[in-house]
């Protein structure tokens, strides 16, 4: 008992055993209310078509294991193809935000340097106001980004809240490092990559992090700018053949919406393309996690 | 000039504030201006006329600085302030052939005719009845799932619960809304279940009455273990031997909530809850256009989606312009009424005034 509670202050009662049931029955429940659809998805895209007819839909109870639904999935189909785009828009887009945010964050953190605070200004402006969908479109649209990648990409590259975050840490950094950095000559190219970023490296991962979800979840911008159904990310593809698909197999639902799906694609084939959406970002985001607080709350910023 | 200070978040977050991480300025060292000046000068004095190095010895000193912004602040002016004067087409009966330049102006009529539109209005009254929902339904869910983490004193499961309430913020709309369908809809999983035992299939999923329960349900799934952080990062820095003395005086478990737990948070809560008034035109965009189809656009259309069903469906540029702009002034609006409350009140907003 020692160890299992071994943070409790000396001063604090140990809780009654009923307080400590209804607590422990909330925290499982919660737990359970959100894994609870994750494993049902997991199971079916593995169960072999015997399960899943057995069943009659999706799977609670394993009854074998098999991997043809994401053998079909990764067999050279629309998929694959979406896996790719969204993959690859991914990770040039996470690089292109990370490398604009860190080099203006690093080029605003100096007070007094020239012009930081009319530039500071013009990206705590855009908290403000935004320009709205429909202009954004025409400017898409008017430098010829319509069907291109780069539109999943450039107009949301920069996030001035990640900016702004990014700054306030650099400038919370103590400050002779580079201060001595300078007498001795390195320039602030230097400074940042030798110095600065090596000190900012929970941070930076958090930011990377909340850019690449950003990328790799994005549809609001595919849905805008991609009518090339060959070049649809994964969200794209994960709404017309799950979520409409299913939606057309339901009874009590008649969409006007679903006409052009015809049939509906085979359960596991829908439960493997869901799970292929949410595996990468489950990963990743327990690496970063202890460093979440940084991303999400700044100190002070002095403009 | 405005300066940021305190309480901002990642968007889709809710905003911190400074009782999480103690503000603490910039050394003086770190100030700019130590290099060819008298050590001490402050920014401030850098720009007072006449004082300071003169404008090409500072951008011989900061070209480097400068040149780093550039990438970012070229996005930003391509990709946010271009298309904010795009907003122009607002006063035009804008058609994609004669452009900018060539359309026709019109002067208010676009106005005229959203503030006839019964459908501007329905949208207008969705939007407001689903933010206050969220105020009511969804704003307490994080205090009180913090205060509960909070008391799990095993580092390991904390950190395990806390891993897993975080996990859905990083899902995407699409991915909610599926497997809300896999397991609430028509023929989802429950369905499925009560229809092998002979009863009904549940219908919530297209139910225009359930709507905002389960975007609701949709969003509390989703964010309010996200939420938590910052309350979580605002109980760490409550102070402990409060705790421990009101324990001494013999204050139990609830009494020690309600006395210092509550007003510890306070500050936070108020201040989130007057950004959260500055938002509240922004209900999300998604999660109502993938929904609308199932439960109809009489309960389901948001301002966001009626601006896109305007025009990328309709092909009427300025009328989906007018509603954008309608919506992105009163959001300014609301956002300096907001701030203006928080300073009221003695809490620092997104930004103050220096």
């Amino acid at each position: 008992m020692s160890t299992l509670f071994k943070d409790r202050p000396v001063w604090a009662e140990r809780p009654s055993l009923p307080a400590r049931a209804a607590k422990n029955t909330t925290l499982a429940a919660i737990a359970l209310v959100i894994l609870f659809p994750l494993y049902v998805v997991i199971l079916t895209s593995l169960s072999p078509a015997s399960a899943v007819n057995s069943a009659g839909g999706l799977v609670l109870v394993p009854r074998g294991i098999s991997f043809q639904a994401y053998a079909d999935l990764f067999g050279g189909g629309v998929v694959t193809r979406a896996v790719l785009v969204s993959l690859g828009v991914t990770a040039v887009g996470t690089l292109v935000s990370l490398v604009a945010t860190v080099l203006a964050a690093y080029g605003l953190s100096q007070p007094g340097s020239l012009w930081h605070r009319p530039l500071l200004f013009a990206v705590l402006l855009t908290f403000l106001f935004a320009p709205g969908m429909i202009p954004l479109y025409l400017l898409v649209s008017n430098v010829g980004l319509i069907d291109s990648y780069w539109s999943l990409i450039l107009p949301t590259a920069v996030n001035a809240f990640n900016l702004v975050v990014m700054r306030a840490f650099f400038m919370n950094l103590p400050g002779e490092i580079g201060d001595s950095a300078r007498v001795d000559g390195a320039g602030e190219w230097t400074i940042l990559t030798r110095l600065v970023l090596p000190m900012s490296k929970g941070v930076t991962a958090v930011i990377a992090l909340f850019y690449a979800v950003g990328y790799w979840n994005a549809f609001f911008n595919a849905i805008l700018y991609i009518n090339d159904n060959a070049k649809w990310p994964l969200q794209l593809v994960l709404r017309q053949y799950v979520q409409q698909g299913q939606q057309l197999s339901s009874s009590s639902v008649i969409g006007d919406a679903v006409q052009g799906t015809a049939s509906a694609p085979n359960l596991a084939i829908q439960m493997a393309i869901v799970v292929v959406a949410l595996v990468p970002v489950t990963f990743i985001y327990p690496l970063v996690q202890k460093h979440f607080t940084k991303g999400v709350i700044i100190g002070a910023v002095k403009g | 000039m405005t300066e940021r200070t305190t309480g901002v978040a990642h968007p889709g977050t809710t905003p911190g504030t400074e009782t999480a991480q103690a503000p603490s300025p910039a050394p003086a060292s770190r100030r700019r201006g130590g290099r060819g000046r008298p050590p001490g000068g402050s920014a401030r004095r850098d720009r007072r006329p006449g004082s300071g190095p003169p404008f090409l010895a500072k951008l011989r000193r900061d070209w480097q600085l400068l040149l780093m912004t550039l990438p970012a602040i070229g996005l930003l002016a391509v990709f946010h302030y271009t298309p904010t004067l795009g907003n122009i087409i607002a006063f035009q009966e804008y058609n994609p052939w004669d452009g900018v330049l060539g359309s026709p102006w019109v002067g208010l009529a676009q106005f005229e005719r959203l503030f006839t539109d019964p459908r501007f209005w329905s949208a207008v009254g969705n939007t407001l009845l689903i933010a206050a929902v969220q105020l009511v339904f969804f704003f307490p869910i994080p205090i009180a799932l913090a205060i509960l983490l909070d008391s799990v004193m095993t580092p390991r499961l904390r950190l395990v619960l806390q891993s897993i309430v975080y996990m859905p913020h990083f899902f995407s709309w699409v991915l909610v809304v599926t497997l809300f369908q896999q397991i609430l809809g028509g023929a989802g999983l429950f369905s499925q279940m009560l229809r092998q035992n002979g009863y009904a299939p549940l219908e919530i999923m297209s139910n225009p009455d359930a709507f905002l329960f389960v975007v609701t349900s949709q969003m509390v799934w989703k964010d309010a273990g996200w939420g938590t952080i910052i309350f979580l990062a605002a109980l760490a820095a409550v102070n402990q031997n409060l705790y421990e003395s009101a324990a001494v005086d013999g204050a139990g478990r609830w009494r020690r909530m309600w006395h210092i737990t509550l007003p510890g948070l306070r500050p936070v809560i108020i201040l989130l809850l007057i950004l959260k008034l500055g938002d509240i035109l922004n209900v999300g965009f998604e999660q109502f256009y993938l929904q609308r189809d199932a439960f109809g656009a009489n309960v389901s259309e948001v301002l966001d989606t009626f601006i896109y069903h305007q025009t990328l469906v309709t092909g009427n540029f300025s009328a989906g312009a007018v509603a954008g702009l309608v919506k992105g002034v009163v959001g300014l609006v609301l956002i300096l009424v907001a701030n203006k409350l928080a300073h009221k009140m003695g809490e620092n907003g997104i930004y103050r005034r220096s």
